[in-house]
C-alpha cells in the first residue's frame, strides 16, 4: 500500500493500463501538452507520446465519437471530459452510439470506452459546471455509470472500467482529486465494477452515499454515535450495475435507510435506491426510506446560497434521527 | 495598411463525364475493364430493382419503414467500387445499393427493414458499421476507425455516406475537422439529394456548394454530378487512392435526386412539384449507363431478369425464417448480462411458457408478519 491522493491514484491506473494494454490511449481536451485541467494525465504524453494522449480540438461529440469508431476496431479509449457537465454536448454519441452500438451490430461490435471525469459540486463552479451528471446516463441500458469515492476506488475501479467490455461513464469530483488514501500498488489491483462496499458499520441505519456526500454522511455518523445512534454506511461505488444485494442486505440487517444525493433530488439516484429497497425489504422496513437531496434548482454561483442547495451533515443528521423516531423535541 | 488577398486562393471543381444525353467526355472516361462495367451496371441495376420491391414490400405490411434510394445508385455504387474488402464502409440509413456491393445479401437487408437484429449485424469479416439513424453521428464514427487504422499503421481506408441536410450537423463539421487536423485516410461522401424530407437545399445551407465546405476545414472538396456513375467513380477513386497514400481526406459532393419518398411514410407530393421530379427522373443514373453500355455493346440480355429472380428468391428465403426468439432482446445489452437484465429475461420467459407451466411462473412474493409498528394493516381497519 502507498498513501497517495485520489488525482494520484487516477493517474497510476491509467500509466499502468497504458503499459499493460497498447491498445489503450487516452484522448480528449488539454490531456497532452496541459497534462489534463486537473493534472489526471500527468506525465503520460512524456511517457507514451501524442499517439497514444490526444489533444483534441473542443468538440466533445466529435471526439466522444472518434472514440466510439476506434472502439469498435478494438482500440481502448480513454476518454477525458474536462468536466462531466461539458459531456451534455456528446450525450447523443454516449446514447444513441455508445450504449447502442454492440446491440444495432447484433453483438458484432462492442464499444469498449472509459469517459471519465469529473462531475457534482464542488467550490462555486456554477449552475452550468456543478451537476450531478450520473443521473444523465444511469438510465441508460448499455451503459455502465461508476462514482469512486476513494483514490484506493479510483484507481481499482478505473482499471476495470478500462478493461471492461462496455462504455463506462466514470464520474470522479474536483473536490475529491485531492483526497488522499492508501492505494494498492499492484498493477493488477482491480475492483470489480457493481459491487457496493460498506464503509462504516451499524445496527440501527444504513445510509446509502457516494462521493463527497459519502465523507459527509461518515461525519454525521460520528456525532450520531454520540447520541447513541449507529450508523452503517454504504458506498454502491458502481450507479449501473447497481449493487442491490449489498444494499439491501444492509436494510434487512438495520431495517431503516435514508438516501443521500448531492444533486437535485427530483429522480435522482435516491429515487431508484428508495424504490427498490421498497420492492425488495418493504417488510424489514421500520420506517419510510428518507432522501436527502441538494435542492431542484440550478447550483447558485455564490458561495453561501451553493452551501445552502447542497445536503449538510445537519440536514443528513436530522434525516437519520427521523427514521429512528430519535427526533429532538 | 491595404487589404491584401490571402494565397492560397482556394477553387472547387465540378466533375461530369458522362451527361444526362449520353455525352462523353472520352478525355476524362476512367479505365474500367468491360467486365468491371458490366458489374457496375448489375449492382446499379440490382439496387434500382430491390428498392422498388422493398416499397412494394413495405406497402404490402411485409416489411417496416424503408428508406428508399432510387436515384441514388450512381452516387453509391461509383463511390463504393473503389474500395477494397479490407477498407470501411460507413453507412447512413440510405445506402442499400452500397451495403449490397459490400456483400450484404439481400434477405439481411430485408431483415433489417422487418426489425431482425441479425440483419443489421455486419459478418465477421465485414469492415462495414451497422446503419445510423441519428443524422451524420456516424462521420466521427468513421474518424475513429480512420484515426485506429493510423495508430496500429493498418493500410485501410474509411468511406462515410450522408446526405446534404447532415451537413448541417455539428457532427459532421466536428469529423471534417478532426479528419483535416489529423490529416487521417477519410473520404467523405455527401448524396446531395436537394431534399432532406420537405426541407430543400437552398433552405439547409447559404453555401453555393456542399463541397466548399471542406475548405474550412484544410481538405479538397469536390463537387461531381451524382447520376454520372464514371464521374463519382473518377473522383472517388482519386480520393480513396490519395487518402491510402497518406495524402488525407476528402469531401465528395455527389449532386443527385432522391426520385422516390423519404421513407414509406413520407409522401413527397406535399412538398415538391411534379415537373422537378420529371426533370429529375430525364437525368437518370441507369439511363444514361445503358446508353454508354449499349455504344460499347457491354449490355447483356435477361440481366433484369437474372436480378428480379435474384430478388424472388431472397424474399421468399427472408418470409420462410422463423420470427425472432423474444428473448434475444435482451441479448446485447451489454457484453455480459447483469443481474437486473437477467430477472427481467427470466420473468418474461416464465411468462412466455405460459400459466400450462406452472412451476416456471415467478414466486409471487411471500408476506412474511410486519415488523414494529406496521403490524397491524390498516385494511383491517
Amino acid at each position: 500500500m502507498a498513501v497517495m491522493t485520489y488525482r494520484e491514484a487516477l493517474n497510476l491506473a491509467l500509466r499502468e493500463e497504458m503499459k499493460r494494454d497498447p491498445r489503450v490511449f487516452v484522448i480528449g481536451e488539454e490531456v497532452g501538452l496541459y497534462e489534463g485541467a486537473y493534472k489526471v494525465t500527468q506525465g503520460l504524453l512524456k511517457e507514451f507520446g501524442p499517439k497514444r494522449v490526444v489533444d483534441t480540438p473542443i468538440a466533445e461529440s466529435g471526439f466522444t465519437g472518434v472514440g466510439i469508431g476506434a472502439s469498435m476496431v478494438g482500440l481502448r479509449p480513454v476518454i477525458e471530459m474536462m468536466t462531466f457537465n461539458f459531456a451534455l454536448l456528446a450525450l447523443d454519441q454516449i446514447v444513441n452510439s455508445a450504449a447502442k452500438m454492440y446491440y444495432m451490430s447484433g453483438g458484432q461490435y462492442n464499444v469498449p470506452i472509459v469517459i471519465r471525469g469529473p462531475g457534482g459540486p464542488a467550490h462555486q463552479l456554477a449552475a452550468q459546471h456543478s451537476q450531478s451528471m450520473e443521473v444523465y446516463f444511469y438510465h441508460v441500458p448499455g451503459l455502465k455509470v461508476v462514482r469512486p469515492s476513494t483514490p484506493m476506488d479510483a484507481k481499482g475501479l478505473l482499471k476495470a472500467a478500462i478493461r471492461d467490455d462496455n462504455p463506462v461513464v466514470f464520474i470522479e469530483s474536483e473536490t475529491l482529486y485531492a483526497v488522499k488514501g492508501e492505494v494498492p500498488e499492484d498493477p493488477e489491483f482491480v475492483i470489480p465494477l457493481g459491487e457496493a462496499i460498506v464503509r462504516r458499520e451499524g445496527r440501527d441505519v444504513t445510509v446509502v452515499a457516494y462521493m463527497g456526500m459519502m465523507y459527509r454522511a461518515m461525519e454525521a455518523a460520528e456525532e450520531l454515535e454520540k447520541e447513541g445512534i449507529s450508523v452503517e454506511i454504504v458506498d454502491p461505488r458502481t450507479l449501473r450495475p447497481m449493487d442491490a444485494g449489498t444494499i439491501i442486505g444492509s436494510v434487512r440487517k438495520t431495517h431503516r435507510a435514508v438516501v443521500v444525493e448531492a444533486g437535485a433530488g427530483f429522480a435522482g439516484m435516491g429515487s431508484e435506491i428508495a424504490a427498490f429497497i421498497m420492492e425488495h425489504a418493504f417488510d424489514d422496513l421500520d420506517a419510510p426510506v428518507e432522501r436527502v437531496t441538494g435542492a431542484n434548482a440550478p447550483m447558485p454561483y455564490a458561495r453561501g446560497l451553493e452551501r445552502a442547495k447542497t445536503p449538510s451533515k445537519e440536514r443528513i443528521m436530522e434525516a437519520i434521527r427521523r427514521v429512528c423516531y430519535a427526533e429532538r423535541s | 495598411m491595404p487589404r491584401t488577398p490571402l494565397e492560397p486562393r482556394f477553387t472547387v471543381e465540378y466533375l461530369s463525364i458522362l451527361d444526362s444525353d449520353g455525352n462523353l467526355d472520352s478525355a476524362l472516361e476512367p479505365d474500367l475493364s468491360a467486365s468491371e462495367l458490366k458489374r457496375l451496371y448489375r449492382a446499379m441495376l440490382l439496387g434500382r430493382r430491390l428498392d422498388e420491391r422493398m416499397v412494394r414490400l413495405q406497402r404490402q405490411g411485409r416489411i417496416g419503414t424503408f428508406a428508399p434510394i432510387k436515384g441514388q445508385e450512381a452516387s453509391q455504387l461509383g463511390s463504393v467500387c473503389t474500395l477494397r474488402p479490407t477498407d470501411w464502409m460507413v453507412p447512413s440509413f440510405r445506402e442499400t445499393a452500397a451495403m449490397l456491393w459490400r456483400g450484404w445479401p439481400i434477405e439481411k437487408l430485408l431483415m433489417t427493414f422487418a426489425g431482425q437484429l441479425e440483419g443489421t449485424q455486419p459478418a465477421p469479416d465485414q469492415h462495414d458499421l451497422p446503419i445510423t439513424i441519428p443524422v451524420a453521428t456516424q462521420l466521427p464514427h468513421a474518424v475513429g476507425l480512420a484515426y485506429a487504422a493510423q495508430y496500429r499503421g493498418d493500410d485501410v481506408v474509411v468511406m462515410a455516406y450522408f446526405g446534404d441536410g447532415a451537413t448541417s450537423e455539428g457532427d459532421f463539421h466536428e469529423a471534417l475537422n478532426f479528419a483535416g487536423v489529423w490529416h487521417v485516410p477519410v473520404v467523405f461522401v455527401c448524396q446531395n439529394n436537394q431534399w432532406a424530407i420537405s426541407v430543400p437545399l437552398k433552405k439547409q445551407t447559404h453555401s453555393r456548394t456542399i463541397a466548399q465546405k471542406a475548405l474550412a476545414y484544410g481538405l479538397p472538396g469536390l463537387q461531381v454530378d451524382g447520376n454520372d456513375v464514371l464521374a463519382v467513380y473518377a473522383a472517388s477513386k482519386e480520393a480513396v487512392d490519395r487518402a491510402r497514400e497518406g495524402g488525407g481526406p476528402t469531401l465528395i459532393e455527389c449532386v443527385t435526386y432522391r426520385l422516390g419518398v423519404h421513407t414509406t411514410a413520407d409522401d413527397p407530393t406535399k412538398y415538391r412539384s411534379e415537373e422537378e421530379v420529371r426533370e429529375w427522373e430525364r437525368k437518370d443514373p441507369l439511363t444514361r449507363f445503358v446508353e454508354y453500355l449499349r455504344k460499347k455493346n457491354l449490355l447483356e440480355e435477361g440481366l433484369e431478369q437474372q436480378v428480379d429472380a435474384e430478388i424472388a428468391a431472397a424474399v421468399k428465403r427472408f418470409e420462410a425464417m422463423a420470427p425472432p426468439d423474444v428473448l434475444t432482446m435482451f441479448d446485447h445489452a451489454y457484453a455480459e448480462k447483469p443481474p437486473e437484465l437477467l430477472a427481467q429475461r427470466d420473468e418474461l420467459a416464465g411468462r412466455l411458457r405460459g400459466p400450462d407451466d406452472a412451476g416456471s411462473a415467478p414466486e409471487p412474493p411471500s408476506s412474511p408478519p410486519m415488523r414494529g409498528q406496521r403490524k397491524t394493516s390498516r385494511w383491517q381497519n
